[in-house]
This record gives C-alpha cells, sequence and structure tokens, in this order.
C-alpha cells in the first residue's frame, strides 16, 4: 500500500489514529462466536416462511389459508389482512409503498413479492404450508425495462401514479413517478463552444449486492403490543422506525438488537421479513424465525436499478469540457424510489462544466424493489460519463487523466448540484494514478489500459455514544451504530488516541434501540465521520472531567491540569500525575462514575473521490477478459485504521469488476427471474482478481477533528468505466453495455473483424 | 426420506430394489442443490461411498481401475494418474471448489447426466469403460452409451456404476481438456472440449478423439475434426479444419450461459486448442496447461 500525506509537514502524528490494530471483532468472527442474524434460538421458537407470487403482475382473486392453518405445527398464518391498510389510514405514500412490499394487498408486482407467511414447529412444516396457502391469481401483462415500462399504453403498476417534478403536472398516470433536474448556464453555446461533440447511449442491467449472509431476524412479541427484534442490518434503529411503521405501532414498542452482519452494502438497510416475524409471533404467542434463502435473497430483495442513459459531451481541442447534457432513466422496481437522485447529482461532480443539463426519470417496473447499494446510482451513471469523457480524450489526442485534470472539481468550484465544495482531493487522487508506478509501467504487450474516476457525497448525520471509565481504568464506548466495515476499530482507535491509552484497553459495543440514542442508519459512508465525532465529544467531554477531578485532588485551579498520554499532569511538575485507573479508583469520591454521553447531527461530511487504472488482458477468441493489474486512488481524507481502508477500496473495486464482466438479472419473458442463484449470477471468486493496489490520500476533511470522509462507497464508482475504457484500448471495441459479458464482447469483437 | 450408506454392492443392490422411489449418490454435490432448489425428494436414498470398491483408485498393468464414487481430489492428487492422463485429471479437477472436490466423483459427473459436466468428455476421448452394478451382476458399456439426454442416463431402475476402467495411452498420446467460463472456477462450462491426440515418430497425426460438453444434449464426439487429422502433422492448417468441423458438430441452446452462435464459434476456437495441447503432451513439447 503506498500513502500520499497531502501535508507531511504540518499534519499532526498520531500513535493510535492510522495504526493497524487487531480487528476487534475478529477473534469471534474466525472462530465462529459471533451471532449473525440467524444465530439467536430462543425456547419455544417457531421457523417461520414466506409464500411469494410466481407471477411479475397479477391481481390477487382470493387467498385461502385454510389448509396451511389446519396443518399439525402450524401456529400461524398472515396475510395482507393482519397489518394495518396503511392507504386506508391515510399514511403518507412511501409508507404505502413499504407496506405492500412486505405484503401484497390486491395486486403482487413482482415475481417474488409476499402474499403471506406461516410461523410452525419446523422448516419443513413452515414450507409445506406455504405450499398449501392456495392463492388464485388473474395474471396481468407486465413492464420490465424503463423503456417496457415508458411505452406509450405500458400496463401501469400503480394506476393512479402521476409523475412528480414535472411542470405543469401530467394530466394521465404513468410509470414515472418522478423527474429530477441540474442545470446551469446555456447548453446551446456549451456545445457551439466545442470542438468535439459525441453523444452516446448506455444500459445496465439490475445487479445485486451479493452479501454473503442472507437476510435474517428473530422476534419475540409479548402480548402487550411490544416485542424484541434481533436482526442483521446496517440500522437497527431505522428497521425499528420502518417495521414499527408498518405494523401501525409506535417505534419505542420495539427493542431491535443489531446482530453481526454479514455483508450489507447497502441492502440491508431497508425491511422485509422484520415486521412479518413480530406480526407471526405476535399471533402465534411464541419467537418466530425468519431466514431467507439465495433464491429469495435475489428474487425479492433489492438490487440496484437497470437503466438506460444518453449522454452527449463536448470539448474543445485543448482539452476543456464546455457543456454536458445527461438524460437517464433508472428501473426502480415495483416501487418508486431507484437512486436516479443520487445518480443525476453526482454524473458530473468530479468536473467544473459551464453549461449542462442532467434529467433523471424514477420508473416503476415488475422487478423487486430497489435497494441502496454501494455509492447508490453513482456508478451507473460514471459508467457512462466516465466512458464517454476517455472517448472525447482520445478524440483529441489527449491523455485521458490529463483531461481530467484540466477539468477537475477543485476547492471553490460550485458543484454540478449545487454547494460550493470546500477542500477536496480529486486532483490528488489523479495525480497519484499519473505518478504511480502501474501508470509508468509501459501497457504490457495485447493489453489494453483504462482510466476511470468517481466521486461519493458521504454523509453525516445523527449519532449518539457514550463513553465510560471503568473502575480498572479501562474504557467502554458504547454506540449504536452497526459495525458493516470496520467501525469498532476506528471507534476504539479515536478513543485510544484521545485518552492517550493503548487500544487493547477500549471495548466497543453495539447497543440496542433502548440502551443507546438514535443512531442513523450505517450508510453514506457516515459512520466513521458522525458517530466518531460523537464518540470523539465524549472523550474529550470526561479528559476535561479528568482533569477537574485531578484538580479537585490536587486541589489546584484546573487550568493547571492537562491530559497528557494517558494521565493527568500538573503543569508545575509538583505532582505526581494520575493515570486513567488512578482518577477511576478514585470517582467515587470525585464527583462519581466517570461517563458521558453525546448525541448530534454531525455535519461537516468531507466528499470522496477515487480516480483508478486498470490493465486487462482480452482472448479476442473468446471474449474472456483476464484483469491483469489494478490500481485505485482514493481520499480517505484520513485513514483511520489503513487496513480497513485499503479493504474498503479493494472491496468496492471487487464489486465492479463483477459488475463489468457477469452480474446481471437475467429474466424470462415470462417475468419471472432466471438466475436466482451464486451458480449463474457470477460475482467474481478471488481468482478472478488481482491483487488490488491501493494509494490511500489523505486530504484532510476540514469538517473532522482527524480529517476524516467517508471511504465505504466511492471505490464501486469508476470500475466499470475504466473496464470498458480498457477494453476499447485494447481491442478498439467499445461496448456501451452492462455487463461486458465474454458473449457480447466476443460478439464486438466478431463485428470489428467484420466490419 | 430415508437414508441407507451399505457396504457391499450386494447390499446397495437389494436396498435399490426395495422401493421404486430410491436413488442412489456419491458425493451428492448435484442432489443437495437439487433438492433444495425444490426437485422432488427421493424416498430412499442410498449412500455408496461406504462402499470400498466404489471409492477404490488402483493401477493395474494396462489399465486403471478407478472407483465411480471416489473423490476427484483423489485423482487430481494422483501423480501417476495425472501424469498419464494430464487431461482427464485437470478435468476431474474443475468440478466445484476445492470443498466439492473431496466429496465429487466421476460416477456422479457422469449420472447427473449435465451435458455441461467437465469430465465426460475427458472420459470419452480415453475410451473409459463403466462397470455397471445389476441386480443379475455386472455388465459393462463405454462411458459415452450412459448420458441419453439432459438428466436421463441409460442405467436401468436399480442399477449404478461401480467403477470406471480406462486403459493407459499407448506412447506419443496426450490429452488434455480445456473449458470456457464466464469466472475462473466455481462455474459450468459453457462450452468445454477434451481431446486425445497420438503421434508418430514423425509427428503425423496417428489416433485421435475429440469430444464437446455443453454444445448439445450430450456430450459429442467430432469424428470429422478427428478425420481431418489422421495422417497429418498438427498445423495451422489442420487446426483449423478442427475448428470448423467442431463448430459445425454443435447443436447448442441459447440459454442464459451463452447463446448458440458463441457456443459454436468458441466451440471451434477451444476445439483447436485442445487438440494443440494435446498433441503437445503427445511430442513432450508442452510448456503449460492451456489458455483459459
Amino acid at each position: 500500500m503506498t500513502m500520499i500525506d497531502e501535508n507531511p509537514t504540518g499534519a499532526p502524528s498520531y500513535k493510535w489514529v492510522g495504526s493497524r490494530s487487531i480487528r476487534p471483532d475478529g477473534l469471534d468472527k474466525v472462530t465462529g462466536k459471533a451471532r449473525f442474524g440467524a444465530d439467536l434460538t430462543l425456547p419455544g421458537m417457531l421457523e417461520g416462511a414466506v409464500a411469494r407470487s410466481p407471477h411479475a403482475h397479477a391481481r390477487i382473486v382470493s387467498i385461502d389459508t385454510s389448509a396451511a392453518e389446519a396443518m399439525p405445527g402450524v401456529h400461524a398464518v398472515i396475510t395482507a389482512a393482519d397489518l394495518p391498510d396503511l392507504a386506508e389510514a391515510g399514511a403518507k405514500t412511501d409508507d404505502v409503498f413499504m407496506s405492500e412490499k412486505i405484503l401484497a394487498r390486491g395486486k403482487v408486482l413482482w415475481e417474488g413479492h409476499p402474499v403471506a407467511a406461516v410461523a410452525a414447529t419446523s422448516r419443513e412444516i413452515a414450507r409445506a404450508a406455504v405450499a398449501a396457502i392456495e392463492v388464485v391469481y388473474e395474471p396481468l401483462p407486465h413492464v420490465l425495462t424503463v423503456d417496457e415500462a415508458l411505452a406509450d399504453g405500458a400496463p401501469l403498476l400503480h394506476a393512479e401514479m402521476i409523475t412528480r417534478g414535472v411542470d405543469p403536472a401530467p394530466k394521465t398516470p404513468s410509470n414515472a413517478a418522478s423527474r429530477v433536474v441540474h442545470e446551469r448556464g446555456d447548453l446551446d453555446q456549451g456545445f457551439a463552444d466545442a470542438d468535439v461533440v459525441l453523444e452516446r447511449e448506455y444500459t445496465t442491467k439490475p445487479v445485486h449486492q451479493g452479501y454473503i449472509e442472507p437476510h435474517a431476524c428473530v422476534a419475540d412479541a409479548g402480548q402487550d403490543s411490544r416485542a424484541n427484534l434481533f436482526v442483521s442490518s446496517q440500522g437497527h434503529f431505522s428497521l425499528r422506525a420502518m417495521t414499527a411503521t408498518t405494523l401501525g405501532w409506535p417505534p419505542s414498542a420495539l427493542t431491535v438488537t443489531a446482530a453481526e452482519i454479514g455483508g450489507g452494502f447497502g441492502g440491508k438497510t431497508t425491511i422485509y421479513l422484520e415486521p412479518l416475524a413480530v406480526r407471526l409471533s405476535s399471533k402465534a404467542g411464541r419467537p418466530v424465525r425468519l431466514v431467507m434463502g439465495r433464491d429469495e435473497v435475489f428474487k425479492a430483495t433489492g438490487p440496484t436499478s437497470g437503466s438506460r442513459m444518453k449522454i452527449k459531451m463536448g470539448v474543445t481541442n485543448d482539452g476543456k469540457m464546455t457543456a454536458a447534457q445527461v438524460w437517464m432513466a433508472f428501473e426502480a422496481g415495483a416501487f418508486p424510489g431507484s437512486p436516479v437522485g443520487a445518480a443525476s447529482m453526482t454524473a458530473i461532480a468530479c468536473y467544473d462544466i459551464p453549461n449542462f443539463l442532467v434529467e433523471g426519470f424514477d420508473v416503476v417496473c415488475n422487478k423487486p424493489k430497489v435497494a441502496a447499494y454501494r455509492a447508490p446510482g453513482a456508478p451507473i451513471i460514471a459508467y457512462g460519463v466516465e466512458s464517454i469523457v476517455d472517448e472525447l480524450a482520445r478524440s483529441i489526442n489527449m491523455d485521458p487523466i490529463d483531461l481530467r485534470l484540466a477539468n477537475a472539481a477543485v476547492e471553490g468550484t460550485q458543484s454540478s448540484y449545487g454547494p460550493v465544495f470546500p477542500r477536496i482531493g480529486f486532483v490528488e487522487t489523479l495525480e497519484a494514478i499519473r505518478d504511480s508506478d502501474h501508470y509508468r509501467s509501459p501497457v504490457p504487450e495485447g493489453m489494453g489500459r483504462g482510466v476511470a474516476s468517481g466521486f461519493w457525497f458521504n454523509i453525516g448525520g445523527n449519532s449518539t455514544a457514550t463513553v465510560h471509565v471503568n473502575e480498572d481504568g479501562n474504557v467502554n464506548v458504547i454506540e449504536g451504530s452497526p459495525d458493516i466495515g470496520g467501525s469498532r476499530a476506528s471507534m476504539a482507535l479515536f478513543a485510544a488516541e484521545e485518552f492517550g491509552i493503548s487500544v487493547d484497553r477500549i471495548s466497543v459495543k453495539i447497543a440496542d434501540t433502548q440502551t443507546i440514542g438514535f443512531n442513523d442508519v450505517t450508510g453514506g459512508s457516515r459512520v466513521t465521520l458522525a458517530t466518531g465525532k460523537v464518540v470523539i465529544d465524549c472523550c474529550r467531554a470526561i479528559k476535561e472531567d479528568l482533569c477537574r477531578r485531578a484538580a479537585k485532588t490536587w486541589d489546584c485551579e484546573i487550568g493547571d491540569v492537562e491530559w497528557v498520554e494517558g494521565q493527568a499532569q500538573h503543569a508545575s511538575g509538583t505532582e505526581t500525575p494520575l493515570s486513567l485507573a488512578e482518577l477511576a479508583e478514585t470517582a467515587p469520591r470525585t464527583g462519581g462514575p466517570i461517563s458521558v454521553t453525546k448525541s448530534d447531527n454531525v455535519r461537516g461530511a468531507g466528499a470522496a473521490f477515487t480516480t483508478q487504472l486498470v490493465d486487462l488482458e482480452v482472448d479476442e477468441e473468446t471474449g474472456v477478459c483476464r484483469v491483469a493489474r489494478y490500481t485505485t486512488a482514493q481520499d480517505a481524507g484520513k485513514a483511520i485504521h489503513p487496513s480497513y481502508v485499503e479493504g474498503q477500496m479493494q472491496g468496492g473495486v471487487a464489486q465492479g469488476i463483477g459488475w463489468a464482466f457477469n452480474e446481471e438479472y437475467i429474466h424470462n419473458a415470462d417475468g419471472t427471474l432466471d438466475n436466482a442463484s451464486f451458480l449463474d449470477y457470477r460475482i467474481p471468486v478471488a481468482s478472478d482478481l488481482p491483487m488490488i493496489e491501493t494509494i490511500v490520500v489523505e486530504v484532510p476533511n476540514p469538517g473532522h477533528p482527524y480529517g476524516v470522509r467517508g471511504v465505504g462507497e466511492a471505490g464501486i464508482v469508476p470500475p466499470m468505466a475504466a473496464i470498458g475504457n480498457a477494453i476499447e484500448h485494447g481491442t478498439g471495441v467499445r461496448l456501451n453495455d452492462l455487463p461486458m459479458s465474454p458473449v457480447r464482447l466476443l460478439d464486438a469483437i466478431n463485428q470489428r473483424n467484420d466490419g | 426420506m430415508d437414508y441407507l450408506a451399505p457396504i457391499t454392492i450386494e447390499e446397495a443392490v437389494g436396498a435399490l430394489a426395495s422401493t421404486s422411489d430410491s436413488r442412489v449418490f456419491a458425493g451428492a454435490t448435484d442432489l443437495i442443490p437439487q433438492i433444495r432448489s425444490g426437485r422432488p425428494e427421493p424416498g430412499l436414498l442410498v449412500d455408496l461411498k461406504r462402499i470400498d470398491r466404489l471409492t477404490a483408485v488402483t493401477e493395474g498393468d494396462t489399465s486403471w481401475t478407478i472407483g465411480a464414487a471416489a473423490p476427484t481430489s483423489g485423482l487430481t492428487e494422483n501423480i501417476a494418474f495425472s501424469r498419464q492422463f494430464p487431461g482427464l485429471s485437470e478435468a476431474a479437477g474443475l468440478i466445484g471448489s476445492d470443498q466439492i472436490q473431496n466429496r465429487s466423483s466421476l460416477g456422479g459427473n457422469l449420472c447427473n447426466a449435465s451435458p455441461a459436466a467437465d469430465s465426460v468428455p475427458a472420459m470419452i476421448v480415453n475410451g473409459a469403460r463403466a462397470i455397471i452394478a445389476t441386480p443379475d451382476g455386472t455388465r459393462t458399456i463405454t462411458v459415452d452409451q450412459v448420458a441419453t439426454a439432459p438428466g436421463h442416463t441409460s442405467l436401468e431402475p436399480g442399477e449404478f456404476i461401480v467403477e470406471f476402467e480406462v486403459d493407459k495411452p499407448p506412447a506419443r498420446t496426450g490429452d488434455a481438456y480445456l473449458r470456457m467460463t464466464p469466472r475462473t472456477e466455481m462455474d459450468i462450462a459453457v462450452v468445454g472440449a477434451g481431446a486425445r491426440i497420438t503421434l508418430d515418430a514423425d509427428g503425423n497425426c496417428t489416433e485421435a478423439r475429440i469430444a464437446l460438453g455443453a454444445v448439445a444434449p450430450t456430450v459429442r464426439r467430432v469424428t470429422d475434426a478427428e478425420a481431418a487429422l489422421i495422417g497429418h502433422p498438427i498445423t495451422d492448417d489442420t487446426l483449423s479444419a478442427v475448428a470448423a468441423a467442431a463448430s459445425a458438430a454443435c447443436d447448442p441452446i441459447d440459454d442464459k450461459r451463452g447463446t448458440i452462435a458463441y457456443r459454436k464459434q468458441v466451440a471451434g476456437v477451444l476445439a483447436k486448442r485442445v487438440v494443440k495441447l494435446a498433441a503437445e503432451r503427445a511430442a513432450g513439447t508442452a510448456t503449460e496447461n492451456g489458455a483459459h
């Protein structure tokens, strides 16, 4: 790994922050002790199963559960009739849609849409009972893509849906849920100013996050409309709120405990099984466990959007981008809510382009409702934009990094989505790649080389933490952000750095929803920044308290005491310093337990940029590509735990490589999914990937005490375009559709050879 | 669903005859995923792995005997076997992951009757024979006579393969197997190609066997490609003829794993490459294991 320090002389040096400490969750995970979503077993617990629609679109004529209910061992069967009708109750449209996602009401909208659920004494009985539920469907015509959904006369998923964001509002309903626009300058003038204008169309397919742990939860409802819920998720507070809304309960009636999580990547920020488990448990009077099979994960949980994009960009011969026009339509799945908004904001955020129009449509179709996936929306639009930028560079004979440098957003640039950028590190990532051993090495014989860049906002948000100094002087950090990427290690390093004690003396726990204050979902690469900030605030308040206690002990002014390397010191040096352990031991006499809780809606998130470089070899007779070398440079702001930062950067690239070559939802003509397994939904295996080289760029975020930016998401933004660019460089063939599979690539090579 | 694990062939035959709803298995690496995906559960499962003869791998004077349920890792790790049959060993080593390799077997790979089974083209080009247990004793057929259609074999109810016999190759003979998969491993062949080539002292081909997987309902011998090689050295021209004959011999389907056009074209490419590799092995000039 390479670390590039933006400011080697001025940057503070840390003892713990930036070190590669042993991960606190590691031992339990490698020894099998860690408890994931399916690992809780309670006395009397029942096993659940979900009945799902075999149709992509159908009216539910009737549901007969009597045979299932009569089966020995079956304790509860639920349908939409067992949940409140939120539409009837006048709830917000989004909540109505969320409720209908959990259990179909009136219509099924995709293959896999839940229609009923069962709790029984064994999984086998539950499954047999599901098979015994008789649902009569009246199949309806379906739409699977944005093209089908937006076609004249297309069957409507939601009969009354009027496109939002269009003025004047359309008079007739359609499958277009909303439109977003970002524009600036004079587009016609911008294109007139260009020497080269290119216009391209791109398509992408839905791809799944592919987390290894299927969705799983255990619910234990009392007779008092309260329940405990144990679930693997990215945010037990937000799941609590969503589950409660669906059940018609107040959120405080649910105690949600975060299980360890076996991967989420955005996909575990929403609910699927949780209200079913709680309702089954309350109906049966016993705890209920629900665990999805892999086919259910593929069919019934959110992938990210398939899309169609049209991009037109202009550049002068000396490399100035003059105008960009971007149109995109994203599949939302069965309910509105694709990441087209974020895609529109990120589309050209890397660049300072004076004239642009970015327009996006959120389109429903008969597929599972999409869910967040690592930098939601950004990789999709970046595939198009970073491909056309590469073509523009080629068309004016300019190095692709130089073209990006010439147009890069910097501190003070007004971003394409509005705000003026504070200090950002895009240029530094470009320079890091330009100056890397990889870029300076000649392209190996027979290979192609590609470059692409990416942007992700990162966010702050609501976090709460408690820090408690135990009577032995060791420190507990209690937080409420599920750890999906190493946040416990980072929190421990922050606390160790603040107190000046060994990280081994810090214990970090993720508390349940009744034990710690509110925390937003773990998403937007926010936790190291925002939860880190409140942990640091706690530590600093405690250090002040410790100095006050030392002053009391020494009978001096607090101003004469300072905290240095794990102990309180008197400025005069006349007193023997008091260690954390000594102060903890005497705490009852100096003010009681040493504990602080801090909450904040944390601002100051710092944007992440990344530039990536790939060499690949194309077997021109089979269309199979081999990635030979891959280097990613990303601005982390400050790498708190560098191994985790590298892992996040590599993980994003690994997922992007899978997305580039093979991953896609393949639907049959009848609207059913044809590849609902890891055999035919091909995420990369280890031997598909080279060692992904990382260059951690550190341009500190001025909005955070340690300069942290988020690192979890940006890494997945550029790989598809970088790979497409490398394929063109190596073969002369340009692919504008994902995945760039062997079948597609060989077809394009054949056309090149024939043409 | 009942389970039996007999320790003799006779017990296994008897168990299978005890009910019409019985099924044998070796490693169960296909069976368990099939049941999990919703295929009907058999009433009786008969585990063949406890029968010594079905897991033995034995080198004789002129041939090898390989138990139908012997784990494929036992073949890939057998140095003498892998030296004599590098192609068959490599094909067996492509089935699943390392963990799967400790369960998967040639008998299971063949009797699952997938057109894409990796070991089958390699067994066929090596002229492997299947010894089949029947209620009346044993009978022997060649491996190419076992699978009749996807998921179907010529075995009668109550029959199972005990072992395979494969003769040691003559002098100046090499075998090879190549497949195309989108991933480097943990995948299923979109096209597979096996070849065994024998050369004379001058480098002319005296014997050729070429078989393709995943391009027809069952593994397909490409006799036109074989004929194009006999009596000739391995040159670009003869390899082009092999490729053309292989593409022409395909009768593939369009599915999520590949198109008809893709399979035909790549079958030709892999046939050419696998013949070249097998010939290099025959000539003792092979330097690598062939392209992906």
